[in-house]
């Protein structure tokens, strides 16, 4: 009797653990094989008899990295993307807060109105708006600058970042907020000394996010910017690095991985703040 | 007294405005004022650097009369069922299992989420890559494990690159699926469980009647979300296939750019992404409906 209950969990167990297993091969294998490509030789990449999911000692290589760097303006997408990404997530941070608060915490007219309001901006596809705004940025004579897309990020980065913060800042007490009141605050003074200190995880996940959401963009940077060198990262590896029919498949691979870098090392010290961001996302 | 409450009320009134201001001006600059735009170009043959004249729903007609566009409409649907479906149905499946008493579940729940974490401009390139026509490492593997004799034309069938952008949106979806319904799984109380398996209620019992209609508001917002984002996207089509072959793969987003932007066509363009509009307006009322309907999912 014992034996068997000891079987079937037993059983159980490996049941779960093969699933995960090959959940995990699933999630990981594209970005082992996008890094093998990246180390390999070209003389052993296009070899057709060699094994694609080993790399012999041999045919290790860092040129593809080495081209990304001397032949292309890798570096110089990289801190394009890096300002762009940086300020337009500083701006929606900062107008966020703002609104959230005025939107969780203070009592006016239309505010649950506004409140259906950012959720609706939230939930409207990035795509749908680009060919407008390509006459919008036309306007504002900023066709081929970096502030093009540091100011039509914040069309998804604000209704995004003000939807989380709200999130949050619902479950903070309004008690606190009373205190502060007596002693004579006004509302400025109680948001910086009491509400943003208390709100910090949320902030910190909404700029998590944002970051990441501006860091991926494609289509905007795609549509207002040409010149090679005012490209962000994304764009300059899939138009630079793919000419015609030529793929440098290392240097794109290369390229892709050191993209995703910053994006991924935020992931490793903050995972917490994404898988709680994740789940406010949706279910608050 | 009184003088003082209405004081604090007006008080209230005014910081609250102020406060909304700058997303009020970003919401109505940058996304009622294009939309407006949008709706108004839609109704123009405006080219891309050049004031068109009204022509009314003549756009629309156009592309309801356009072969290309219904394809679109069909690859549009097909793409966001399956892809949407294989998510939810995976993702729970994902849910369930790191919801078991395992070692190493951060450890798990951190390599699972790579995918969604890793912006998918860059993670598509590398799929990119794994469907090469000539050194698909798919091809290489199922060649080798005797399962084919030619290789797949992963892109340039229409049937299989279908199948590939699905398969990529799911690769990239289900971490944030598998994860919301995780949060969801471990809200339900463990009591329900004990009293149905005590009552004679095997696992696949439990499953259907408790685990499933409790998940259920949970799934609703989530597919709804989804749905959304899905219809709408852009980046996985547009580096994949470009809407290939024969138009087998376009996508809204992406037609709307191929004949609005290359093709110059600004006003077609803008209807066709407008197209999307429905769909929004539909998920917005479910989603408002079920967040109002106070579901229990707070």
């Amino acid at each position: 009797m014992i034996k068997s209950i000891r079987d079937g969990t037993r059983r159980r167990k490996l049941g779960v653990y093969s699933g995960l297993l090959m959940y995990v091969v699933f999630a990981l294998f594209p970005i082992y094989h996008m890094f093998l490509t990246s180390i390999k030789k070209d003389n052993a990449l296009y070899n057709l008899t060699l094994n694609p999911l080993l790399v012999s000692l041999g045919a290790l290589t860092a040129e593809h990295y080495k081209l990304l760097f001397s032949d292309t303006m890798f570096s110089t997408w990289l801190i394009n993307s890096l300002i762009v990404s940086l300020a337009s997530t500083a701006i929606s941070i900062l107008i966020s807060i703002l609104a959230a608060y005025a939107l969780t915490r203070l009592n006016f007219r239309g505010v649950e109105a506004f409140g259906i309001v950012i959720f609706i901006t939230y939930l409207v596809p990035y795509s749908l708006l680009f060919l407008p705004l390509t006459r919008v940025v036309a306007w504002l004579n900023l066709a081929d600058t970096l502030w093009s897309l540091i100011v039509t990020y914040p069309t998804f980065l604000v209704p995004f970042s003000t939807w989380l913060l709200m999130g949050y800042m619902k479950t903070i007490p309004m008690e606190i907020e009373k205190s502060a009141m007596i002693d004579g605050c006004n509302r400025l003074q109680i948001l910086l000394r009491i509400i943003v200190p208390v709100a910090i995880p949320g902030i910190v996940c909404a700029t998590l996010f944002s970051f990441s959401l501006a860091w991926n963009d494609l289509l905007y940077s795609l549509v207002f910017i040409s010149p090679t060198e005012k490209k962000t990262l994304t764009v300059g590896i899939l138009t630079e690095l793919i000419r015609g029919d030529i793929y440098f498949w290392g240097s794109l691979m290369g390229g892709a991985l050191v993209g995703a870098l910053p994006v991924v090392l935020f992931y490793v010290f903050f995972m917490d703040y994404y898988v709680s961001g994740m789940t406010a996302g949706a279910i608050k | 007294m009184f003088q003082r409450i209405r004081a604090n009320w007006y008080h209230r009134d005014t910081s609250g405005y102020l406060f909304v201001l700058p997303a009020l001006l970003v919401i109505v600059c940058l996304v009622a004022y294009p939309f407006c735009m949008a709706i108004y170009l839609s109704l123009t043959d405006s080219l891309v650097g050049a004031a068109g004249s009204f022509i009314g729903v003549e756009n629309y007609i156009d592309l309801l009369h356009n072969e290309t566009f219904r394809q679109t409409i069909k690859n549009s649907l097909i793409y966001t069922f399956f892809a949407v479906v294989l998510k939810i149905v995976l993702g729970i499946g994902l849910a369930l299992l790191l919801n078991q008493t395992i070692r190493y579940r951060k450890l798990f729940r951190g390599a699972i989420l790579l995918p969604w974490i890793i912006p998918n401009t860059l993670s598509t390139l590398g799929w990119l890559w794994m469907f090469d026509p000539l050194f698909s490492v798919f091809n290489w593997v199922l060649k080798h494990a005797g399962l084919i004799q030619t290789n797949v034309s992963w892109l340039s069938n229409p049937y299989w690159a279908m199948f590939s952008i699905i398969m990529v949106n799911v690769w990239r979806g289900l971490p944030f699926f598998a994860i919301t319904m995780l949060a969801g799984l471990v809200s339900i109380p463990r009591e329900l469980y004990k009293a149905a398996y005590t009552d004679g209620a095997g696992p696949v019992r439990c499953f259907l009647y408790i685990t499933l209609p409790l998940l259920k508001p949970l799934i609703l917002i989530v597919v709804l979300f989804s749905t959304i984002f899905t219809i709408s996207d852009f980046n996985i089509v547009y580096i994949l296939t470009r809407g290939g072959p024969f138009n087998m793969t376009h996508l809204l987003s992406t037609l709307s750019f191929q004949v609005g932007l290359s093709g110059g066509r600004l006003g077609q363009g803008a209807a066709i992404s407008l197209f999307m509009f429905p769909v929004l307006c539909l998920v917005v009322y479910f989603q408002l409906k079920t967040i109002r309907g106070g579901s229990g999912v707070d």
